[in-house]
């Protein structure tokens, strides 16, 4: 469907006449995209503009950093239930930081307010890896603990309240704009480059993807499998608590209920839209990107024309399925 | 000890719960306290026993949740016409859809969460759709509410269904040609297809039956609050699985009971009868937040317990 930076699918046709299928599946995404994009161009009132641009960029930024946590723990042929749970945790405890008198509102409270609670998360998606790999739990069921554990302890965390601040210093995460672009994209845009360049270009990238294609052959072949699954499902955690910070910051309240639901489905239909393999082995960052956005645009598109969201659901659970059903017919 | 443990860890801790709550508590035991819970957990305990073939074949169904949404929306809106339809026409509707789970898994091998995941949504967003967003009242004249309220011989109806369709169950899997190949495919999947087994057909039963009693809890459901509730089933398919990994089945297919499902059901539910009688006393102060952690927790215990590596280190020790 993607262009894949990884293990280029072989073409075994006679490369003599363009192969329109092939086409298709090589740029699928891409060419949604442009689809989409150029639909809206004409249909859409005001589509082409920057509040346009602004609004479905802040609205797939979170998509996309937890996105791409995910595309790495399924690159391993694992899977993170637990990203929204952990989005609502961190979620939870940053006006706790921040809001607390000691601290007194300074511009260190909003500091430790955005550095811990990622950690936090960062320490349950550890706690995910050690089940995975020290106890050889299934991941979806690994990971369904603090799925339904997680959202229990933000609940518990905040009171189960709707926490509403005033803090400019914090709410910059989502509010706030550099050269007119909100500052979340930069976020996003960072994480996408740093991932993409961590799967492509490092030894780890390659470790994580040999884990995924043959976990035997690769403890076989000398490769910390545990330590790469550990690290996979722990920067998952850090991203999923960065998401979260940013969900509140955008709306100036926590409320642990809602912030990171169904995330996961989300992630992991931007992971399987952008044509990252579900059973691991071979991953594109670059395709998780263009999967969250193809999952935006069609969503704006359908509000846009008037279309209400529960059909828009329809619509969605139809591309999951249709995407990875795709992955399947290309791989024969 | 240790193999009665291993095998019927679930069924041990129910009993010593139980021998505890019924001493703990007046009434505990009595049969009112019974008949509702029963009446309430019948409901999980059908899409647990759904949820129970699908993960034999080594495969699991994300979908029950939404589907039994769906399906009491159906049938609120189809209580008018009477009882019969009210149940039978959510019921196929949601097996049709189990159907297109199986059938897309199936012919299209892709992962069973997945396609499911998929229709999660779909399923979803066919209750918002059929309800347009808002709990459609049942009209009781056509006797729907008898099937989740209503009793029979001194048991609650839904408590019927769910011994009768168990009983069924376990005797489907112990005997009956299909069920001995749906544990054979979940062992096996390659071997059983080499063996002339007939995966696609099997596959397509187990999410269909499973599509089938969702749709039917969500008639019950229905029938219970005298309304169909598109926003509902939230979190049901979890609760199944737990439900299915504490009776002891293993996850990755291949072993499995339906009995230990129910025991697995009875048991998930008790601990938060048990909470609430605690809760209801004042001996504790526990709110519906701690109790999804603690739902959380036991959840991991018993993961744990399953887990090959602590299984490894049981039998290690000796005179455990």
């Amino acid at each position: 469907m993607l262009g894949s930076n990884t293990m280029k699918p072989k073409n075994n046709r006679p490369k003599n006449r363009l192969d329109w299928q092939q086409v298709l599946q090589q740029y699928g995404g891409v060419i949604t995209l442009l689809v989409l994009f150029v639909f809206n161009a004409i249909f859409t009132p005001h589509f082409l503009s920057m509040q346009t641009l602004n609004i479905n960029l802040t609205q797939v930024a979170t998509i996309v950093i937890v996105g791409v946590g995910m595309t790495l723990v399924i690159a391993t042929g694992g899977i993170d239930l637990s990203v929204g749970s952990l989005m609502a945790i961190s979620g939870a405890l940053a006006p706790i930081i921040f809001m607390h008198p000691a601290l007194g509102g300074s511009a260190a409270a909003n500091l430790m307010a955005m550095v811990f609670p990622v950690l936090l998360a960062g320490l349950f998606g550890m706690f995910n890896g050690m089940l995975v790999t020290r106890f050889q739990i299934q991941p979806i069921i690994a990971t369904l603990v603090l799925f339904i554990a997680g959202r229990g302890i933000a609940q518990v965390m905040s009171g189960g309240n709707l926490q509403t601040f005033t803090n400019p210093g914090f709410t910059v995460l989502g509010q706030g704009k550099l050269l007119g672009l909100p500052i979340q994209v930069y976020l996003m845009v960072l994480v996408v480059v740093l991932a993409a360049y961590l799967l492509k270009s490092t030894v780890f990238g390659r470790q994580v993807l040999s884990v995924g294609g043959n976990a035997r052959a690769a403890e076989l072949a000398g490769i910390p499998v545990s330590k790469v699954k550990l690290m996979v499902y722990t920067l998952s955690g850090l991203l999923a608590g960065l998401a979260g910070l940013i969900v509140i910051a955008v709306n100036s309240s926590s409320d642990a209920n809602q912030v990171g639901q169904n995330m996961e489905l989300d992630a992991i239909a931007a992971v399987a839209v952008g044509g990252t393999l579900l059973e691991g082995g071979k991953a594109t960052i670059i395709g998780t990107l263009i999967g969250a956005l193809i999952i935006q645009l069609i969503r704006y598109t359908l509000l846009a024309q008037g279309v209400p969201d529960a059909v828009a659901l329809v619509v969605k659970g139809l591309i999951i399925v249709g995407a990875v059903a795709l992955q399947k017919e290309r791989r024969g | 000890m240790q193999n009665l443990l291993r095998q019927h860890g679930a069924l041990v801790a129910l009993v010593l719960l139980l021998l505890f709550a019924g001493l703990r508590y007046q009434g505990f035991l009595g049969e009112y306290n019974l008949e509702s819970f029963l009446r309430y957990n019948a409901m999980f305990g059908l899409i647990a026993l759904g949820m129970t073939f699908v993960i034999i074949t080594g495969g699991i169904d994300l979908s029950v949740g939404s589907m039994a949404a769906f399906a009491s929306v159906i049938a609120a809106l189809v209580s008018p016409h009477g009882v019969w339809l009210a149940l039978l026409v959510p019921v196929l509707l949601c097996a049709a859809l189990g159907f297109l789970n199986g059938f897309v898994i199936s012919r299209f091998k892709v992962m069973p969460f997945v396609v499911t995941l998929g229709m999660f949504l779909i399923a979803r967003g066919l209750a918002l759709i059929a309800s347009g967003k808002q709990t459609v009242l049942v009209n009781t004249e056509g006797g729907v509410g008898n099937l989740g309220q209503g009793d029979f011989l001194g048991l609650p109806i839904p408590a019927w269904m769910l011994l009768v369709l168990f009983a069924v169950g376990a005797l489907f899997l112990a005997k009956a040609p299909y069920g001995r190949y749906a544990l054979t495919i979940g062992g096996n999947e390659e071997a059983a297809r080499l063996m002339g087994i007939p995966v696609e057909k099997v596959k397509l039963l187990v999410y269909t039956l499973s599509g089938a009693l969702a749709g039917l809890a969500g008639v019950i459901l229905a029938s219970q609050f005298s309304a169909g509730q598109p926003t509902e089933g939230v979190g049901w398919e979890l609760t199944a699985i737990a439900s299915v990994v504490v009776g002891g089945t293993l996850l990755t297919g291949g072993r499995g009971s339906v009995l230990n499902t129910l025991v697995g059901v009875i048991l998930l539910g008790m601990i938060f009868t048990v909470l609430n009688f605690e809760n209801g006393l004042g001996h504790i102060n526990i709110n519906s937040y701690w109790q999804t952690v603690i739902r959380g927790l036991f959840l991991l215990a018993v993961v744990l317990l399953q887990s090959p590596a602590f299984r490894g280190r049981l039998r290690i020790r000796p005179g455990t």
